[in-house]
């Protein structure tokens, strides 16, 4: 009797199957994967920006005369469950597109899956160069500006800023690392006299923000370059305002300016830092201001970056199956090739050279107003003037296609 | 650097071990004490900065803040009396290591909880009212309140060792951690006891996580971070002396320190940054203390630690009821493929479960006859991944090379590993295997050149006949039946005997002409060789290899599935892996706080079986058969 | 050439010297009784003559060999069997079980990982059991056994290893005085049969005098009696350490528990 235990597991798992497998022909169905448990803070916003997309559009008549349903499954926040998951939706849902994921190596890891397996994948949220450039291939595109994107963005006022001596600060994975590498590629670039005085790799979520902010000071440098967010952000932050470690220094700092990394440090945020993020608060544009409106009418809260990430995630896809008047992949990819979508932040483009959105993002500066970190004198930067041109990219895609 | 630049991050590093020697001071009483081995005290921790922080921010100012601090340390005192009451209680009869079950669902469950009421943003307390400012020393500013915190480490230090020594509490705690036994016969309420150093030690790790508020946001996330960092310091410091444990606070933080103060150094001529150790110190300092100190800076050898449990029963071959459900088990697999076209699903989930059912079977072989609480087991399964993927990355081998590479480099890494391990018995055993995985985990993670870091090796798909689905569900059900059945053949062997009589008495053994050490290794070694068969089988079912893949909750995973399904039966590793693998990927899909229902389920399985599944089922048998 | 050779046999514990140069020997076949007070140094003598403990100095020869030092496992290996004040079986096997392991480490099949336990040296095993007159429980698990049956599985443990010497550490400790009786015949009669030395400690005096050939006597570490049963009862040295004055101890040792 003892094992019959396995067999029970297995036929459950028939059962189950054979119970879901039956699915309405009207509609179209997109399977969506993310590390929902494991990164909270930006993809709770992130899933109601993808709520707001799927209603907006049902509710003007779906795409191609078809209802969207997004099946959101979370993908364990590592590679291996994720594969199973984007399986899952793969044989199980019976989906041929793929969006979402957020840590860098599990949207490779799906990247490689949807290449292997001819699905279409549109990476959300992942920020890894290597998506779009060295690992990339036909079937993947991504939306979110990568690191490489992030860090020529704030670049401009890097250099003008006339700094020799800098330190820098990075979560020790995969997206700190490209950054880091990136920045300096253009650092050495744009300003072949500048020094790395120190570099500070703690482990992603673990740093000794005491110990770290202490050496950087040590170190004397005129100007901080930061990759650290979420609660490493936090902790930095609060014992370098301690220690002095920022006075009289320029800080160049990537992300820090979205609400869900800056705003849980209340009127403790760092002034004056140079940062890329989103100031839902002061974007007059009418097309956020539609967005944003329809957001609090919603989910009576303001938006956060991850809000914008799932919205514009949920209307490139309708944009591109719209485009390509069918849902079948290959007719998807050659239709996302150029695909024009209109975004809270202005219309961009999915390059057809690499499959990488030119969604732009805002820089400024860091302020306070009423006891509340804001970004001010802030610009929107258009991806596209910040990629490097379709020759240069051909050689960065030996697979690409 | 300068030599006062180095000072000075060496006082500082003294607040930094004040904040660890908190929470590893309650989960060494806990464990000195109970033996459980309370995976939930960084979770007690985790509610301890979201509560101070939450009361801190409602009533600001002085009262606020120190008074949440003292308020909060109670709740969560009170909070772990009630968990040991209510729930652990009815476990402590149950086979050795089953209550870690128990914890890793509080685990579960209470992040879950905090997610549900403070929401997913990290919630940043106040800072410390009157100690918000900084001292003057060396010519740098040093925070006042970490001068409070290096200050109050020892403070508490010194009133814990005190009332160990003075009180009859300490007493009776202190002879129930040298040998529990004595503490019933003392004629002592041992329920009451075990309440209140439970309570004792949650206290400790609300207070610690309390004043963390002034420094670092509460978070969702810290909740594992420090249960690694406590049950280094503990180990480092010996299983219960306190004492032990501020010594190996002071020396983790310190080094922690040194590294980030070094920074980027060169050596002969390479320039190597010192920061980036800060991942791995803490466990290279675990490896080398307990090789060379096998129980601690200050721990003392335990007493052998009869279970409270019944022993096992006498290993008998399968009767012709399981022989005829095995076989049932091998028809069903081999006609799986034919639900290829209807139900492809099933073939991927089939081969996620045939992997864990293997993976969980060769630590069983260890963990179950061998005794060998292995709480690194993802390191075997780690080095077998990444020995496909590397030869595939490198190499450019197919499919059948990376299979045979695979267990190859694990049995060298279980093989090198093991022979220190074995050296070791109990929790010091558990926590060296623990500290050569994270060991494995750091290298995977910082060699990038080699490894890929954090992204590990892409593109590891298996080559035809194997790249289509059923063909490779077909490979995994026949290497994972072999690997079952061999390791089920060296049990019912005179060697699988020799590991069980090692077990059961080394001195027995010993005196019966048997080389426990040396029996226990190879027996390790081939655990370690099985389980790189299931990761590189894993690698080529997911096309990819990562660090997330082999750290340490890997490792909890594989415990978890043997305890769920039975320590003391050969069959439960499999019926565990196969339960826990379904139920993950099933409870994943149906809803939002899918941790916390996956942890109200195991509980649940906890409270019902305590002897897991198949031990659970099989007594039950016993009992309808025998009345 | 006797079996066992001790001499000068010492070793200190933080100062205390347990045992104090020891010097005796072991005869062929002979039955020969280690006793003294508690803290004579009698365990400490019997570890270090197992491999449990490495004596200081001195040196213990069996077979014509250093056995000083050497781990227990070896000196089983050369055959010296061994049984525990406190018997104990493998908890998880069976009877039977227990004594094929034991004949299986005899036989270097240890490391063996294909054929099953259930089909090696299992005759030879039930034999043992029947010479101890466990047979019949031979399918039982060995933790269900009374303490009496524990003590005889474990002397038939000893004996499968086929040794010249066996060390008996108390060996009828923790038995009724019926049970102790029929427990030291049965041991006496087979190793008799198989030419077997025994060195035993024992507490029940009334055994000692009534079963050894031959008793050594330890009082703080030092050898202060070697005879037969008569010579040692009388020496005043022994009673003296015993008791501080001359009367007999049997009485004594029958008051206690």
């Amino acid at each position: 009797m003892i094992t019959r235990v396995p067999l029970i597991a297995l036929v459950a798992v028939a059962a189950t199957a054979l119970s879901a497998s039956a699915f309405a022909q009207d509609t179209i169905k997109i399977g969506e994967l993310n590390s929902y448990k494991s990164q909270p803070a930006f993809l709770e916003p992130y899933k109601h920006g993808i709520e707001l997309a799927v209603d907006e559009i049902n509710k003007s008549g779906g795409v191609l005369g078809k209802k969207l349903e997004v099946i959101s499954r979370d993908d364990g926040g590592n590679p291996g469950d994720a594969v199973r998951v984007a399986e899952e939706l793969v044989t199980r849902e019976g989906v041929n597109i793929l969006a979402g994921t957020f840590l860098s190596n599990v949207g490779l890891a799906v990247t490689e899956y949807a290449g292997k397996n001819k699905v279409f994948f549109l990476a959300a949220e992942p920020l890894t160069d290597k998506i779009t450039w060295q690992n990339g291939n036909k079937y993947t595109y991504r939306l979110r500006s990568s690191t490489y994107m992030q860090v020529a963005m704030l670049m401009p006022d890097i250099v003008a800023a006339k700094k020799k001596r800098w330190a820098l600060v990075y979560p020790n994975f995969e997206y700190g690392q490209s950054a880091v590498e990136a920045f300096k590629k253009l650092l050495k670039e744009k300003q072949p006299d500048a020094e790395i005085v120190t570099e500070q790799a703690p482990p992603l979520g673990k740093v000794d923000a005491g110990a770290v902010a202490q050496a950087i000071d040590d170190a004397k440098p005129d100007a901080i370059f930061n990759v650290l967010f979420g609660p490493d952000l936090a902790k930095f932050v609060r014992e370098g305002n301690t220690r002095g470690t920022f006075q009289n220094r320029f800080v160049a700092s990537l992300l820090s300016g979205e609400p869900e990394y800056i705003d849980p440090l209340r009127d403790e945020a760092p002034v004056g830092w140079l940062v890329t993020g989103y100031p839902w608060y002061a974007i007059a544009t009418p097309e956020h201001k539609a967005f944003l409106d329809a957001y609090q009418a919603r989910f009576h809260d303001y938006p956060r970056l991850g809000s914008v990430v799932g919205y514009v995630t949920i209307k490139s896809i309708a944009a591109g199956i719209t485009k390509a008047g069918s849902t079948d992949t290959d007719k998807l990819i050659v239709a996302f090739e150029n695909l024009k979508v209109d975004s809270p932040f202005g219309p961009f483009v999915y390059r057809a050279s690499d499959h990488q959105a030119t969604m732009g993002a805002y820089v400024g500066k860091t302020a306070l107003k009423d006891g509340k970190p804001v970004m001010v004198e802030f610009k929107y930067v258009d991806g596209a003037a910040v990629l490097p041109p379709d020759d240069e990219v051909k050689k960065l895609r030996p697979a690409g296609g | 650097m300068t030599v006062q630049s180095l000072l000075f991050q060496a006082i500082d590093g003294l607040a930094a071990a004040s904040g660890l020697f908190f929470v590893a001071a309650g989960l060494s009483l806990i464990f000195g004490v109970t033996r459980i081995v309370n995976i939930a005290h960084g979770s007690l921790y985790m509610l301890g900065t979201y509560v101070a922080a939450t009361i801190a921010l409602r009533f600001e100012g002085a009262l606020g803040f120190w008074g949440g601090v003292i308020l909060t340390a109670a709740l969560i005192g009170l909070f772990g009396a009630v968990i040991e009451i209510v729930l652990l209680r009815r476990i402590y009869r149950a086979p050795e290591l089953f209550q870690l079950l128990a914890t890793f669902a509080l685990v579960l469950i209470i992040n879950d909880a905090a997610l549900w009421i403070w929401g997913p943003e990290d919630l940043l307390g106040p800072r410390a009212p009157g100690l918000r400012g900084a001292i003057e020393v060396l010519g740098r500013r040093l925070p006042t309140y970490n001068v409070f915190l290096i200050v109050i480490g020892p403070l508490v230090l010194l009133i814990l060792h005190l009332a160990l020594a003075k009180t009859r509490f300490g007493r009776l705690v202190r002879a129930a951690t040298q040998d529990r036994e004595m503490v019933g016969a003392l004629g002592v309420n041992q329920g009451l006891l075990f309440t209140s150093v439970f309570a004792l030690g949650s206290l400790l790790a609300g207070l610690g996580g309390a004043l963390q508020v002034a420094r670092e946001p509460a978070s969702l996330l810290t909740d594992l971070i420090v249960i690694s960092d406590a049950f280094v310091v503990v180990v480092v410091g010996g299983m219960g002396s306190i004492t032990g444990a501020y010594l190996a606070a002071v020396i983790i933080a310190e080094v922690k320190a040194l590294c980030i103060s070094i920074g980027t150094a060169s050596i002969a001529g390479v320039a190597f940054n010192f920061s980036k150790l800060t991942l791995v110190a803490e466990f290279l300092v675990m490896a080398v203390v307990l090789i060379v100190r096998p129980h601690g800076l200050l721990g003392r050898r335990q007493t052998v630690m009869r279970s409270l449990a019944e022993p096992e029963e006498p290993l008998r071959p399968a009767p012709a009821a399981l022989k005829a459900v095995g076989a049932g088990v091998v028809v069903a697999l081999a006609l799986t493929p034919l639900l290829a076209r209807s139900q492809p699903y099933v073939l991927v989930l089939g081969i996620d479960v045939l992997l864990m059912v293997l993976f969980a079977t060769s630590l069983h072989f260890i963990m179950g006859p061998g005794g060998m609480h292995s709480f690194g087991h993802a390191a075997y399964f780690g080095l077998g991944a990444y020995g496909a993927g590397l030869l595939v990355k490198w190499f450019a081998a197919t499919m059948p090379f990376g299979l045979v590479a695979a267990p190859i480099l694990a049995l060298l890494g279980a093989l090198l590993f093991g022979w220190f391990a074995v050296r070791l018995s109990g929790v010091y055993l558990a926590m060296l295997t623990l500290a050569f995985a994270q060991i494995v985990w750091s290298i995977a993670t910082q060699w990038g050149e080699l490894t890929g870091g954090s992204n590990g090796i892409l593109g590891i798909w298996p080559s035809a006949p194997f790249d289509i689905r059923s063909a490779f569900f077909l490979l995994t059900a026949a290497l994972t039946l072999l690997g079952v059945l061999l390791l089920r053949r060296l049990l019912f062997a005179p060697f699988g005997y020799a590991m069980r009589a090692g077990r059961d008495s080394q001195l027995r053994a010993e005196a019966i002409g048997i080389d426990v050490r040396r029996v226990h290794w190879i027996g390790f070694a081939i655990a370690g060789a099985v389980a790189g068969v299931a990761g590189g089988l894993f690698a080529f079912a997911k096309g990819s290899i990562s660090p997330e893949t082999i750290d340490v909750g890997r490792s909890i995973d594989a415990l978890v599935m043997v305890l769920l399904g039975g320590i003391q039966t050969l069959t439960g590793p499999i019926v565990g892996a196969s339960v826990f693998a379904v139920l993950q990927d099933t409870v994943m899909r149906q809803t939002e706080y899918w941790r916390a229902l996956l942890g109200a389920i195991i509980l649940a399985l906890v409270l019902l079986f305590p002897a897991g599944i198949v031990g659970g089922l099989a007594r039950l048998r016993l009992r309808l058969v025998r009345p | 050439m006797n079996t066992l050779e001790i001499a000068n046999l010492s070793k200190s514990f933080g100062g205390v010297r347990a045992v104090d140069a020891v010097t005796f020997a072991v005869r062929p076949g002979e039955f020969l009784a280690l006793i003294g007070p508690n803290g004579a140094g009698k365990s400490t003598c019997f570890n270090m003559i197992n491999g449990q403990l490495a004596p200081d100095s001195g040196s213990i020869r069996f077979a014509d060999r250093e056995i000083a030092g050497l781990p227990s496992r070896m000196i089983w290996q050369l055959g010296v069997g061994r049984t525990f004040q406190v018997a104990a079986t493998f908890v998880s096997m069976t009877v039977v079980e227990n004594v094929q392991l034991a004949l299986l480490s005899h036989a270097g099949e240890i490391f063996r990982g294909w054929r099953p336990v259930a089909r090696r040296h299992r005759e030879r095993a039930l034999e043992l059991l029947g010479e101890v007159g466990m047979r019949e429980a031979a399918e039982r698990a060995s933790r269900e056994l009374a303490y009496g049956d524990i003590k005889r599985l474990e002397f038939a443990i000893a004996l499968a290893s086929a040794p010249k010497l066996l060390l008996m550490d108390e060996p009828t400790a923790g038995m009724a005085p019926r049970e102790r009786t029929d427990l030291i015949t049965l041991v006496k009669r087979l190793v008799v049969e198989r030419g077997i030395s025994v060195l035993f400690t024992e507490h029940s005096m009334d055994v000692v005098f009534a079963f050894a050939d031959r008793i050594i006597v330890l009082a703080r570490g030092k050898l202060i009696a070697d005879g037969d049963a008569k010579a040692v009862r009388e020496n005043a040295l022994v009673q003296q350490v015993y008791f501080g004055t001359g009367k007999s101890f049997e009485r004594k040792r029958e008051l206690l528990p």
